[in-house]
């Protein structure tokens, strides 16, 4: 006997979209000259219009952003400071359901991990650094650490207000001002986080967020009137905006791709692995960084392992973002279904065995089934390649060690997941992995008190917890000797 | 090693590489002169080539592993055996530095020693550095959830050419279980290479420092480029050429940092990475 679920929509009408947005510059929204639409990838519905901004509108929002440092923020007292991010806090966490409907239709993720997910951790982001304000003394990085002064923070549209939240957030609690560009096709949840700022009385100038696409970023990296640099994104712009600051003085945070590997030992238990698989690679339709994309699993349990994920990715729900009881949503953009459409089809033709359940995927909108490849080796592209997408390649292993040498074996050092009941083994595994992040019998779990960021070409430093707060402040590091 | 009348012949060194726990000469065959302030012919030290360095490389990555995982109790004991026998040769250094460099035979003595404790000092911070680096983090859910700080692997260095900054740039980088490849300019080479002679009859594992002698201009751009080396330490280098330095090291994203003189644990931070490790938490 089987149950039907009869559709759950979360409805729409808690948000109000405005035909046209401008930038958000020096407390007030300015219009912008040019404009390009932000679509419902579910639907490809135009939501609304985005300011396209030019390198003379990033120049108006660093020019505030200095002001405010300078007349304003730099002259505050961190408990002062502070209690402004516990007001954004509160008033996030009172319009969460605003925020999650409005991600939802922009980005094209499940209500369900909006909801539950992204705007309940945007909060929590808030309220843990509206903390650290007045206590930077006791961070460990010597007596009264100083801000650098404007933040230039670019960022990704995967987690769209999350990653604003995981970079204004320590930004303004260490003392910064912040001119944040947020992702070409999300941008509603942070232009109407600039209402939040407004609605906290936040002094103007201390957060700026001006729209835009590649261009408007490279003029905020460009920027002589900026101090530091965040950047979450590609290794492929991380490496591009290295080389832009590579003869300034700036500093930067880059928080860039992966492709984590998901160990499966054979003392595993079972049905849990394959939740966390699942988990690993499906979240937010595979566009995560830290996804664990590479699943090496023993031989010995390989197969009991295919046959029960295969069961369970059967019953992923993929649909209408809005309904409460889909699991996998639209991917973002026609842009980046093409791409994942293209490395799967490579990996087809480089002789990996692709399986998906059955699914009804619309005829509108951007649309990918939950996809796993089996007899995938390390030489594969799909197995060194990031593809940011609902697309796991699955490898095998027979000793500890070899398992631990496929996982190193990438350019990536961002995250990787152990599946095993035996401590000492796990111990033993994240011992030897080369990764920013480990998840021991969990995986894809954020906090803002965890820090996060990788190693090797995954990018440079760590947001979130203690460590993230060096990002921010200057340390005393680096004296630029002679 | 200074020019003594006497009936006999000194017996001069041949100043090599130091590679793999050995002393190469340059694949190369190139050397350069190095004089005594007045004049005098001192040594011909290797002038390492871009092969030498692969092959340093090659060393450091190679011995990576074990340094790495070797514990901090044994690292901070090796450490501190460098600093044994270094006091024990301090004549030949307070000898070499006053004969090659500008200082004094009496600032010479002040150095040495210095250099001594140096090691003295960083020995003990192998296993403190958790302490002040790591922390268990409180996460909303049931999961115990920590942070430690782990060697990034292959670091470079580029020195400076004081005795004491070429210490302090090695010693850094160490400590903490990367291995090094240090790049030695000028005149620093005589000191340099008997300080891997110290280092050689230390118990340090063969390829944990590697030491080459020669041009910065020629050996830190390749350095900068090579694809295995995971952080840079530039301190010896002119600011105005870090820019040339981090451009290129950006292709594989290095770690690239510089320092002034001094100790401090903050240099042997930035050539760790720190690692987050979640483990949910259940019955």
């Amino acid at each position: 006997m089987t149950f039907e679920y009869a559709p759950a929509p979360e409805s729409r009408s808690i948000v109000s979209i405005k035909a046209k947005y401008g930038h958000f510059i020096d407390g007030s929204f300015v219009p912008g000259k040019k404009h390009f639409p932000t679509i419902n990838p579910a639907t490809e519905e135009i939501l609304s219009h985005i300011a396209l901004g030019s390198a003379s509108d990033v120049d108006k929002a660093v020019m505030a952003a200095q002001k405010a440092y300078t007349k304003t923020w730099s002259k505050l007292s961190g408990k002062e400071r502070g209690k402004y991010l516990y007001r954004i806090a509160r008033i996030l966490q009172e319009r969460a359901r605003e925020f999650a409907v409005l991600e939802t239709l922009d980005n094209g993720k499940p209500i369900r991990e909006t909801r539950d997910i992204d705007i309940p951790l945007v909060a929590a982001h808030f309220f843990y650094h509206a903390g650290w304000a007045d206590k930077l003394d006791y961070a460990g990085l010597g007596h009264s650490p100083k801000a650098y002064g404007v933040a230039g923070q670019i960022i990704p549209w995967n987690f769209p207000l999350l990653m604003l939240a995981w970079k204004v957030a320590p930004a303004l609690a260490t003392g910064n001002t912040v001119v944040l560009k947020p992702a070409e096709t999300t941008s509603l949840t942070a232009l109407l986080f600039a209402e939040v700022c407004q609605q906290a009385e936040l002094p103007d100038g201390v957060v700026n967020i001006v729209t835009g696409d590649g261009s408007t970023g490279s003029a905020i990296v460009n920027h002589s009137g900026i101090h530091k640099i965040a950047f979450t994104g590609s290794t492929e712009v991380g490496k591009k905006i290295a080389r832009a600051i590579a003869s300034t003085d700036k500093k930067a945070t880059l928080e860039l791709g992966g492709k984590g590997a998901n160990i499966v030992f054979d003392d595993a238990p079972i049905d849990e692995t394959v939740e966390g698989i699942v988990n690993g690679i499906f979240f937010n339709q595979g566009h995560v960084c830290c996804a664990g994309s590479r699943l090496i699993v023993q031989e010995s349990v390989v197969d009991e392992v295919i046959e029960k994920l295969k069961v369970r990715m059967a019953k992923i729900r993929v649909g209408d973002p809005l309904d409460k009881n889909t699991d996998l949503g639209a991917i973002n953009s026609k842009e980046q279904l093409v791409k994942i459409k293209e490395l799967s089809a490579i990996g087809d033709a480089e002789g990996a065995e692709r399986w998906s359940p059955q699914c009804n995927l619309s005829e509108k909108g951007f649309w990918f089934a939950p996809t796993i490849f089996t007899g995938v080796t390390q030489a594969h592209r799909i197995a060194q390649e990031e593809i940011f997408g609902p697309v796991l390649s699955i490898l095998t292993f027979r000793t500890p060690q070899e398992a631990i040498d496929k996982a190193n074996n990438t350019p990536f050092g961002l995250s990787a997941g152990i599946w095993s009941e035996k401590g000492s083994r796990i111990f033993w595994a994240s011992q030897h992995l080369k990764a920013g992040v480990i998840w021991a019998n969990t995986f894809n779990k954020f906090d803002p008190a965890s820090p996060f960021g990788g190693y090797k070409e995954s990018g440079w430093g760590r947001e979130g917890g203690k460590h993230g707060l060096a990002a921010y402040l200057k340390t005393g590091k680096e004296t630029g000797a002679k | 090693m200074a020019t003594k009348k006497s009936t006999r012949l000194d017996v001069k060194k041949t100043y090599k590489l130091y590679i793999n726990g050995a002393f190469p000469r340059s694949e190369s065959g190139r050397v350069f002169e190095v004089t005594a302030k007045n004049g005098d012919f001192i040594a011909n030290p290797a002038l390492a080539s871009r092969k030498d360095l692969r092959d340093a490389v090659t060393a450091a990555r190679t011995a990576q592993s074990g340094w790495s995982k070797a514990t901090a109790y044994n690292r901070g004991q090796i450490l501190y055996r460098i600093a044994e026998m270094l006091e024990g040769r301090a004549d030949q250094f307070e000898a070499e530095i006053a004969l090659t460099s500008q200082v004094t035979p009496a600032k010479a003595k002040v150095l040495v020693a210095e250099a001594i404790d140096r090691w003295v000092w960083y020995a003990g911070w192998s296993d403190k550095l958790q302490a002040v680096s790591g922390a268990t983090n409180p996460v909303s859910g049931p999961f115990f959830n920590f942070s430690i700080s782990e060697p990034q692997g292959v670091v470079a260095i580029a020195s400076s050419d004081s005795f004491i900054e070429f210490i302090d740039g090695i010693a850094a980088a160490v400590v903490s279980g990367n291995t090094s490849v240090v790049l030695v300019p000028g005149v620093l080479a005589v000191p340099a290479m008997s300080f891997a002679e110290v280092l050689a009859t230390s118990d340090l594992p063969a390829g944990v420092i590697n030491i080459l002698t020669g041009s910065l201009d020629e050996l830190a751009p390749w350095a900068a480029s090579h694809m295995d080396i995971d952080g840079f330490d530039i301190s010896g280098i002119q600011k105005k050429k870090h820019g040339a330095l981090k451009e290129a090291g950006a292709e594989n994203l290095k770690r690239i940092h510089a320092f002034g003189s001094g100790k401090t644990p903050t240099r042997i931070l930035a050539f760790m990475e720190s690692k987050t490790v979640w483990h949910s938490v259940g019955v």
